[in-house]
């Protein structure tokens, strides 16, 4: 765990916010659950800014990878949490994470495959098919509850195990773009025909991209489903994904301050917007419009001086 | 066996409405090289223009009747053409030149946009409404075979706009542009082609299509809501980028692929529920092998 530079500070930065929030207990309930979906979003929001960000690709499936591991976590959970002693509550979890995390990256790598070909457009709706075929096969199974879904799953995700894995998140995202290996992922989003013509096997960095994010979102699937306790296949629909995408952009794509910063806005202003339930989608997709018009680098990018045109005009 | 011709006729009526669903789609893709997620939404308004405009037109016109149909389907693919370019001027006309998913987002942005607006209750609200009848149904025996007229009325028009459509593309100064445009827009602005006039055009064209393709998709369904667009804009979607999007004949081909197989696959049962699933494997299957689509040319990137 030695990070050097950057990567130190904001792996302690967010170690502490774990420690805060253990100390805080004043937090209300409702509040807790805010800090608990700013957490989670987070990590989705980071997770698919490594492949759509960083790597470039587009990705309109990451709800698919989440709902991978939310199912495979709470299934694990409903099944063992009356078999096991209450004191191996945090093993149990870990393990159905962990469990979540895996089959969420073994969908990635699925997806990743077909990607070794498709670009752009292309790739952008069989990642949305990937996701709409994995929604209707939950819907379809009985064994997850069919079209109502999994329900009374336990209540295990607390503030310290969401910012916990949001520190890992960020620590193995940003860790693996700034290394040497991950400048590949930089040059093929960059451009991948002179990438290829440098060395660099644009596949393997595509598939590498789909794998870890997934596993992220399996991650904060199955933190979502021991929050919620309700697990429903309509709530992983295409919106889902979509929400993901603009928390990426409105934070700037491939930059992981940005990224947590409009996860967290995105997270909140919601909440905020109750009182107008009934604008507040309106609102959001103006937002969308005009955000995408005025400052497509997203939000929380700014630009470097600009340096003097060298030609007079 | 009759079962057979029955799921045909079905099948055939179905994809017509997702062929010209998907003609707007892969048209916009021509000429401006992105997906228009909005299109399925004025769909949805060409449906809505319909229902408000038949208590209108049939004071004028005897309704449920040819004439006062082909009415209702004129003005509403008008009004939607309107809407089309409006869009276009509004959401889209900023980003030119800007990269691929600042105009993918924004589309998607205006999308909701339409479908929230319209959920409002000071719209149209959520609730579904019953469509008033344009043409009388009637159910015609023919070989031992029911065939509903409407599925006739819905594979005429198509057949019949698909035909004006590769009259207009192939035929007319407009289309020429409209090619020249999608082969190279910067030669075709040099050879004196006004590209904004043309694009707009497009998107009218494009959103005309789509209204009478929600009539038609409407004069089947049991009733239309602010949302109806979402299941045969997805689906139709999938048809274009099947036949290769931006390619004309691979849309149709694509929508009947599409239609067919999903009225066969729900007639199976068991796999009735997994249609969805199974048009989006189907795609992922052909992609996998045609990354362009089944008609498109694949293109070879220079470096």
């Amino acid at each position: 765990m030695i990070a050097t530079g950057g990567k130190r500070w904001l792996f302690l930065g967010v170690a502490l916010a774990v420690v805060l929030s253990y100390v805080s207990g004043g937090l209300n309930s409702y509040d807790r659950g805010i800090w608990i979906d700013c957490g989670i979003n987070i990590i989705l929001a980071v997770s698919l800014n490594l492949i759509l960000g960083h790597t470039g690709q587009f990705s309109l499936g990451h709800a698919g990878f989440m709902s991978v591991g939310g199912y495979t976590a709470a299934k694990i959970t409903l099944v063992c949490a009356a078999l096991l002693p209450v004191s191996m509550q945090p093993v149990l979890l870990f393990v159905a994470i962990l469990a979540g995390g895996l089959l969420a990256a073994l969908a990635g790598l699925l997806v990743g495959i077909p990607s070794l070909r498709l670009r752009g457009d292309y790739l952008a709706i069989v990642t949305l098919g990937f996701a709409e075929i994995i929604r209707v096969i939950m819907q379809n199974t009985e064994a997850v509850g069919g079209a109502s879904g999994l329900s009374g799953i336990p209540k295990y995700t607390t503030l310290g195990w969401t910012f916990a894995l949001a520190a890992v998140t960020i620590y193995v995202v940003a860790g693996l773009v700034n290394s040497t290996y991950g400048r590949g992922f930089l040059a093929v989003s960059d451009d991948e025909v002179a990438a290829s013509s440098m060395g660099i096997n644009p596949v393997r960095y595509k598939v590498t991209a789909f794998v870890v994010g997934a596993f992220f979102a399996g991650l904060a699937g199955a933190l979502y489903a021991h929050h919620k306790q309700t697990l429903t296949p309509t709530g992983f629909d295409w919106l889902k994904s979509i929400d993901i995408v603009v928390m990426v952009i409105l934070g700037g794509m491939g930059r992981t301050p940005g990224v947590i910063l409009a996860a967290i806005l995105l997270t909140w202003l919601p909440e905020q917007l109750r009182v107008f339930s009934d604008y507040r989608m309106i609102i959001y997709s103006l937002l969308i419009i005009l955000l995408m018009i005025l400052r497509p680098q997203g939000l929380f990018t700014f630009k470097r001086k600009k340096k003097p045109n060298p030609v007079p005009a | 066996m009759d079962s057979f011709c029955q799921q045909l006729i079905n099948g055939l009526a179905l994809g017509s409405i997702y062929a010209l669903i998907a003609l707007g789609y892969t048209m916009v893709y021509g000429v401006l090289r992105f997906i228009n997620f909005a299109h399925a939404d004025v769909l949805m308004l060409g449906a809505f223009s319909a229902y408000f405009l038949s208590p209108a037109v049939q004071k004028l016109l005897p309704l449920p009747g040819v004439g006062g149909a082909l009415v209702v389907m004129l003005l509403a693919a008008m009004i939607c053409a309107g809407v089309g370019v409006l869009i276009e001027i509004l959401a889209y006309r900023p980003l030119r030149g800007r990269p691929k998913l600042t105009v993918l987002i924004t589309a998607i942005g205006v999308s909701l946009l339409i479908e929230y607006s319209c959920q409002h209750r000071a719209v149209f609200g959520a609730a579904t409404r019953p469509f008033p009848e344009l043409i009388s149904e009637k159910n015609l025996e023919f070989l031992g075979l029911t065939i509903s007229s409407n599925d006739l009325v819905v594979v005429l028009v198509t057949a019949i706009l698909l035909a004006a459509m590769w009259f207009i593309v192939h035929r007319t100064r407009v289309g020429t542009a409209m090619r020249a445009v999608s082969f190279s827009p910067q030669a075709a602005a040099l050879m004196g082609i006004n590209i904004n006039r043309v694009i707009s055009f497009t998107f009218g064209l494009g959103s005309a299509l789509a209204a009478v393709a929600g009539i038609l998709y409407a004069l089947k369904a049991p009733g239309i809501e602010p949302l109806m667009g979402i299941h045969p804009g997805l689906r139709a979607f999938v048809a274009a980028v099947l036949g290769g999007i931006g390619n004309l004949p691979g849309a149709s081909l694509g929508g009947l692929l599409l239609g067919l197989l999903e009225t066969f696959a729900g007639g199976i049962p068991g796999l009735s529920n997994y249609r969805d699933a199974i048009a989006f494997a189907i795609l992922i299957l052909i992609l996998l092998f045609k990354p362009a689509g089944l008609l498109g040319k694949s293109t070879i990137e220079k470096v």
